[in-house]
């Protein structure tokens, strides 16, 4: 039964990671058509010999074109900025909750996890009404007369970031709570009776302790907010470069499967690997 | 209309229960008449499910993957000429269509060049692709330029002046390039590496003027005035200048077809192979043919349509509109587009991503 219990997670894996990414490799090793589906098979079969092509000139391809790099590079920066201001607005919230007397403790973290409830797509729509040229946003500074024109808030990179720190702060919040709430009240009173200030005992104690909430919380926004792309299709500009979106104009506009499937390959094995060096590096503690 | 999801998502959407007496129709978004759905269910006692997209290019990919589970899709003539190379579509069974007499023969030729004999489609509404201002804030901004002209958003100084207010262009590298092309007199549909080289060259003079580049968002915002020029598709931007003529706000909104000339397009109702029910699409495709039906969603949508029988219902003001019934001497210098090669759309897309993000 414990065995049954421990196989779970890896037939999670199995089914829901090491499954779609084999159809992908295998789409990336073949060559787009028009038919249906829209590349050609990777084996054939006539007169009783089987012949597999495999075609890894899509990956060659997107060593060629410098438009992938850059897009990758640029995806992991905007992914950077967010993950690092979600933390810098999540630590004090998660701080707050996780000293905060036990019984509100619960509602404090319910209202974190109470937007959730709303369509995650309602909630970016939302943002384009209050970001719009026409929007709230831009008529309350204007009727307060802070502002003379319209500010351009909506399309443009700082309003991806918006989107992204507010869609995945909660991420941010609970692996923290989880960390700091599990700190033990003894130590910081130590540190205060041996002449530590307050700034000193978050540097040297609290700090140190809630690591591996910071690491946690910090990979579960950065990861999912590289591959975004609905927030920067919704609220971000013409120029903003992710790998999303090269992904959509390769699947949708050129047509070409394969080239895509190789994009999203490449996405995953650069992603994982730094991950897995970071994982290492914390001794696996995170 | 619900407001616009993006299309991607609604590929995520579970598709609806195949029932004999469903119809599970897939249409552009803002397409139809309030009334065309319900008319439609109580004449012929078949359910319908309604799904909308924005972009052809997702109505593709889904043809292209299979087993959509729709019976009706209405992709435009371009694209539906590729698809049916695929062989996803299966033909239009024209004796089970007694309504099919009604289509303009002079359209349905000009059709058959992109799908032969009019074996797969039928059309549904026929489209021009033009700029649509607020006349307000544009004449404010440029008293005197020439409104009539593709100068207007394609001449850097004016679309400069425009800036401020709001210039969108569809997110459509083919139509906004096949536009580039026709204004400096160059074959709309060509596919040679220069000629691309040099419509892009007149986009990027342009480009920095350019708010934002989407399929569906400007009908609103134009009506709005969060924008005062789209490059768009002429039924949405009359649908934008009908919501705003409704809001009260004194936006007033114009589309025209330039003196230069512009793409005339086709959306085609097609079945596809795989459709559970093409018995139920028929039934539509002859419901939709009846003269009064097809003048209604004309009347709604502000989209011309190729039904002859029901010219004569369309209301005066939709049909009498030269930006949805261009007259003969505009006709003349209209174009069409075709299909692209892999190649060259992997060419166009690539130039496209360098217009909009500048890498």
């Amino acid at each position: 039964m414990r065995r049954l219990v421990a196989l779970a997670p890896l037939l999670w894996l199995g089914l829901f990671f090491l499954a779609p990414f084999a159809v992908l490799l295998k789409i990336s090793l073949s060559e787009p058509a028009i038919a249906q589906p829209p590349y050609l098979p990777l084996a054939e079969w006539a007169d009783g010999i089987a012949t597999v092509t495999l075609n890894l000139g899509n990956y060659i391809f997107l060593g060629e074109d410098p438009l992938y790099l850059l897009s990758y590079l640029s995806s992991a920066r905007i992914a950077a900025v967010s993950t690092l201001i979600t933390l810098l607005i999540g630590y004090p919230m998660a701080y707050v909750i996780a000293r905060a007397r036990p019984g509100r403790q619960g509602v404090l973290l319910m209202l974190v996890i109470l937007p959730f409830w709303t369509s995650f797509l309602l909630r970016v729509y939302a943002w384009i009404g209050i970001l719009k040229g026409n929007g709230i946003l831009n008529n309350l500074l204007l009727w307060l007369g802070l502002i003379d024109a319209p500010l351009v808030l909506i399309q443009t990179e700082l309003a991806v970031h918006l989107g992204i720190v507010y869609t995945y702060l909660p991420f941010m919040i609970l692996p923290l709570y989880a960390s700091l709430s599990r700190l033990d009240g003894a130590l910081l009173e130590a540190a205060a009776d041996l002449g530590a200030r307050p700034l000193t005992t978050f540097a040297t104690v609290t700090l140190p302790l809630s690591r591996p909430g910071i690491v946690a919380g910090s990979m579960l926004v950065f990861i999912p907010a590289v591959g975004e792309y609905v927030i920067p299709a919704l609220l971000g500009g013409p120029d903003t470069l992710m790998i999303g979106s090269v992904l959509w104009n390769e699947f949708f506009l050129n047509r070409d499967w394969p080239v895509a499937s190789a994009v999203a390959i490449v996405m995953v094995v650069v992603l994982a690997l730094p991950i897995a060096v970071l994982r290492r590096a914390q001794g696996g503690d995170a | 209309m619900p407001p616009l999801i993006p299309a991607t998502l609604l590929m995520l959407a579970p598709l609806a229960a195949q029932a004999q007496d469903t119809l599970n129709f897939y249409n552009w978004s803002d397409y139809i008449a309030d009334g065309t759905l319900p008319g439609f269910e109580e004449a012929a006692g078949i359910e319908v499910n309604y799904d909308v997209f924005d972009s052809n290019e997702v109505v593709e990919a889904r043809m292209l993957t299979g087993n959509t589970g729709y019976d009706l899709v209405v992709p435009s003539l371009e694209f539906m000429a590729r698809q049916a190379q695929a062989g996803v579509f299966q033909p239009i069974d024209k004796s089970r269509i007694s309504t099919y007499g009604n289509l303009d023969p002079e359209i349905l030729r000009i059709v058959s060049g992109n799908d032969a004999g009019n074996t797969y489609g039928v059309p549904y509404m026929m489209y021009s692709i033009g700029p649509g201002y607020n006349v307000e804030m544009v004449s404010e901004r440029l008293p005197d330029a020439n409104t009539d002209s593709w100068s207007l958003v394609f001449d850097p100084a004016n679309a400069e002046a425009l800036a401020d207010c709001g210039i969108a262009l569809l997110d459509s590298p083919s139509e906004i390039t096949a536009a580039a092309l026709n204004y400096l007199e160059l074959d709309p549909t060509s596919e040679d590496a220069g000629d691309l080289e040099q419509a892009m060259e007149l986009l990027e003079g342009i480009r920095p003027h350019i708010r934002y580049f989407h399929s569906s968002q400007y009908i609103n915002d134009l009506a709005n005035g969060d924008i005062c020029l789209a490059v768009g598709y002429s039924g949405d931007i009359l649908q934008a200048k009908e919501r705003a003529a409704e809001a009260g706000q004194g936006v007033d909104i114009r589309y025209v077809i330039p003196e230069e000339g512009a793409q005339l397009g086709f959306d085609m109702m097609v079945i596809p192979a795989d459709a559970p029910n093409p018995g139920a699409a028929h039934a539509f495709i002859e419901y939709f043919l009846q003269p009064e039906v097809t003048a209604a969603i004309s009347d709604a949508v502000f989209y011309a349509n190729a039904n002859k029988a029901a010219t004569p219902l369309v209301s005066a003001e939709v049909r009498d509109d030269p930006g949805i019934y261009p007259p003969e001497a505009t006709l003349s210098r209209m174009y069409s587009a075709e299909p692209h090669s892999a190649r060259y759309d992997r060419a166009l897309t690539r130039a496209w991503t360098t217009l909009k993000t500048g890498r």
